[in-house]
């Protein structure tokens, strides 16, 4: 049992009653929805007479199913226009804040709450999408949950869960240059396996997690569920201050005097609920971070990882139960055992998704964009993840030197990351992309292959039409 | 069963559970196996039952292809029997919705993951597991006889199987607060914890972010 945790502070202040199944009743100290998972926990309560407990603790926007490039209304989609009036007549009905597209501040969900102060430490987060894990980066004890839940929340503001294990997992040195938090939780991933983390919360931590800007820590805790763990934190620092003083939550607007003593008022609340120098975890895990080199997918589950230069596995070498999925997963990406990722042929770049689609994710890119020009087979794409990151990206001119390179600039939204609008594989198509899920079918085609890697190594891929080290990407003659 | 009864009273238990079962082989099938994300283009979950697994079973021109819920043999059951880290990916409730409303009313498997069998929970499916050897060993005996009986035993922990050559009961795990939860009828819990309004109010209180 671990203890002193910031998982056992939280999950204590939070804690409203033990429920007759053992499970603890938790209050939620933000509900985020969006339109694909809540229309029917809205049909629930109806049907129950029942009324929203807090929308004040509720927050609304549209990220799924949302066009990335024409968005007026009504959508081209008549199922995408639905589930949108759907939603617009839930919040109304409610009271619900909805960040549609016409506010500027809409966006994919894992990013809205954390760019406008919604995300604060010591709260519990809940939102019917898997990748609610996300906003543990500021030191939240943050999960996904289903649309039943989703009507335990809207009714009662609580939600019901049994406590479980504390991992702990540090990450230890000094990333080489051009290695960063994707390649990160893609090796914790591929050490402890797509199901390692069940029934565990992981902790990381570590030089190299410290080291990180929000933005990286966001990706990290994003792909905790990628690895079986359903909440991932890190835990709250100069660097968490730094991201929310600049929030309008607590930045100090002409409408908002007072938001900087909030900041100072709630600053101890945090401060305590910090995990304790002598915390105790159910176990610990220790990763090297100067050993990891830029990692790419190899295969159809988030732990079929190598670095790029290193050869594809032969199943016949790997434990019995993960040989079998080996085998199908290397037929359907058509890769062999001993072969690298490097030079891997690819028709898509996606660089978008609640896991690397925020502005130092595209800076970064653009970094490498300059100068060079996408590959003339390949189609690639930009999709911020909202449209404040959008407009700071194109306030700075990244928008140029990805639209001058070749990349299709679009409107905020998951897009392709799961394939629920118009941003789509077709037919065998393989794409390298910077989301969180190589599953078969999807980015939208069953017959599709997905390589899962970094923002800047989406970019390498980009301009020289396959898998390719970004470490080496000056030294490639592009086309 | 229904999965929107109006109060907490009409919760039943849910002790156990018999039926023709139905294997599914494979590690780590997600959620998007189990319902392809253009099905969820929807704003309830009627419907959704012919859609499970749609992409295994069913090629670009439609045409049947060989899975387990095409074939005519398993068309009735209602227990699935899967193997390791089922349900893991999205969080989407829509891939149970869309066993439940196939027909399925229990899963017996090596793991499950952990929101997939939560969602589970919250439609009054259990979700029982047991070491390899025993699923594969399950899965065998229902391919080989179609017709075996299962009886998913919640409140005793065991799965039961019974047809002409086989009758055997093997022991498996139930997550404690789920077998309560199933056995007492407590698995709604909108309105169990909505009774606890007061206590809520008094928790938030104390937690100094909440305005």
């Amino acid at each position: 049992m671990s203890r002193g945790t910031l998982y056992d502070k939280v999950w204590d202040r939070h804690t409203v009653t033990t429920l007759p199944n053992g499970q603890n009743q938790l209050f939620v100290g933000l509900h985020l929805i969006h339109e694909v998972t809540s229309p029917q926990a809205f049909g629930m309560l109806r049907e129950r007479d029942i009324e929203v407990a807090r929308p004040d603790l509720t927050h609304a926007t549209v990220d799924h199913i949302v066009p990335t490039a024409d968005q007026s209304r009504p959508l081209g989609d008549d199922a995408a226009e639905e589930m949108m009036s759907e939603l617009e007549r839930n919040v109304r009905e409610a009271g619900i804040e909805f960040d549609d597209p016409t506010t500027g501040n809409q966006g994919i969900v894992h990013v809205i709450g954390p760019e406008q102060g919604l995300t604060q430490p010591g709260m519990t987060i809940v939102c019917g999408d898997s990748h609610t894990s996300t906003h543990g980066a500021f030191g939240a004890l943050a999960f996904g949950i289903g649309t039943s839940q989703i009507r335990d929340v809207l009714a009662t503001q609580t939600i019901a869960m049994e406590k479980q294990r504390v991992r702990q997992i540090r990450v230890t040195g000094e990333l080489e240059e051009h290695v960063g938090a994707k390649d990160i939780i893609l090796t914790i991933i591929r050490e402890l396996g797509t199901d390692g983390g069940v029934g565990h919360v992981y902790e990381y931590a570590g030089e190299a997690i410290e080291a990180l800007d929000m933005e990286g820590r966001m990706s990290i805790c994003n792909m905790s569920i990628e690895g079986g763990a359903r909440a991932g934190y890190v835990n709250p620092d100069e660097t968490t201050y730094e991201w929310l003083r600049d929030t309008e939550a607590f930045a100090d607007t002409s409408d908002h005097e007072d938001d900087p003593e909030r900041f100072e008022e709630l600053k101890p609340y945090w401060e305590s609920i910090k995990s304790d120098d002598d915390a105790e975890y159910d176990d610990v895990v220790e990763i090297d971070g100067s050993a990891i080199e830029p990692s790419v997918t190899w295969g159809t589950t988030p732990g079929q990882v190598v670095g790029v230069t290193e050869p594809i596995p032969d199943p016949a070498e790997l434990p019995e139960a993960k040989r079998e999925t080996a085998r199908r997963a290397q037929e359907h990406m058509r890769v062999e055992p001993g072969e690298t990722m490097n030079g891997y042929e690819i028709d898509v770049a996606f660089l978008g998704s609640c896991t690397n689609a925020r502005l130092s994710d595209l800076r970064a890119a653009a970094s490498f964009v300059e100068g060079r020009t996408v590959h003339p087979d390949v189609r690639a794409m930009v999709v911020p993840g909202s449209q404040r990151v959008k407009a700071a990206a194109e306030a700075e001119g990244l928008d140029q030197v990805f639209t001058d390179a070749g990349f299709d600039w679009r409107s905020a939204g998951c897009s392709m990351c799961l394939g629920m609008n118009e941003d789509q594989l077709e037919g065998d198509e393989a794409s390298a992309s910077s989301s969180n899920r190589n599953f078969v079918g999807r980015q939208g085609s069953k017959d599709g292959r997905t390589v899962l890697m970094s923002p800047v190594m989406v970019v390498a891929a980009a301009v020289t039409g396959e898998v390719t080290d970004v470490r080496t990407l000056s030294e490639v003659t592009v086309a | 069963m229904s999965d929107n009864d109006a109060d907490a009273a009409s919760v039943p238990s849910i002790d156990r559970v018999s039926g023709a079962g139905i294997p599914v082989r494979g590690n780590d099938i997600d959620t998007d196996q189990i319902i392809p994300a253009r099905f969820m283009k929807v704003v309830t979950f009627d419907g959704l039952g012919e859609f499970a697994f749609f992409d295994k079973r069913f090629d670009d021109q439609d045409n049947q292809k060989e899975h387990p819920f095409n074939e005519r043999r398993f068309q009735d059951a209602s227990v699935l029997v899967v193997n390791a880290n089922f349900g893991c990916g999205s969080s989407r409730e829509h891939a149970p919705q869309a066993l439940m409303r196939w027909g399925i009313d229990a899963i017996v498997g090596e793991s499950f993951a952990e929101i997939f069998a939560g969602n589970c929970l919250a439609l009054g499916i259990p979700t029982v597991t047991a070491d390899e050897e025993t699923v594969t060993e399950l899965q065998t005996v229902i391919g080989d006889h179609p017709d075996t009986e299962i009886t998913v035993n919640v409140e005793a922990e065991t799965v039961a199987y019974e047809n002409e050559a086989d009758d055997r009961t093997v022991d498996v795990a139930v997550d404690p607060a789920q077998r309560t939860a199933l056995v007492d009828g407590i698995w709604d819990t909108t309105a169990l914890m909505k009774s606890n309004a007061q206590a809520t109010e008094a928790t938030a209180a104390d937690l100094p972010y909440v305005q």
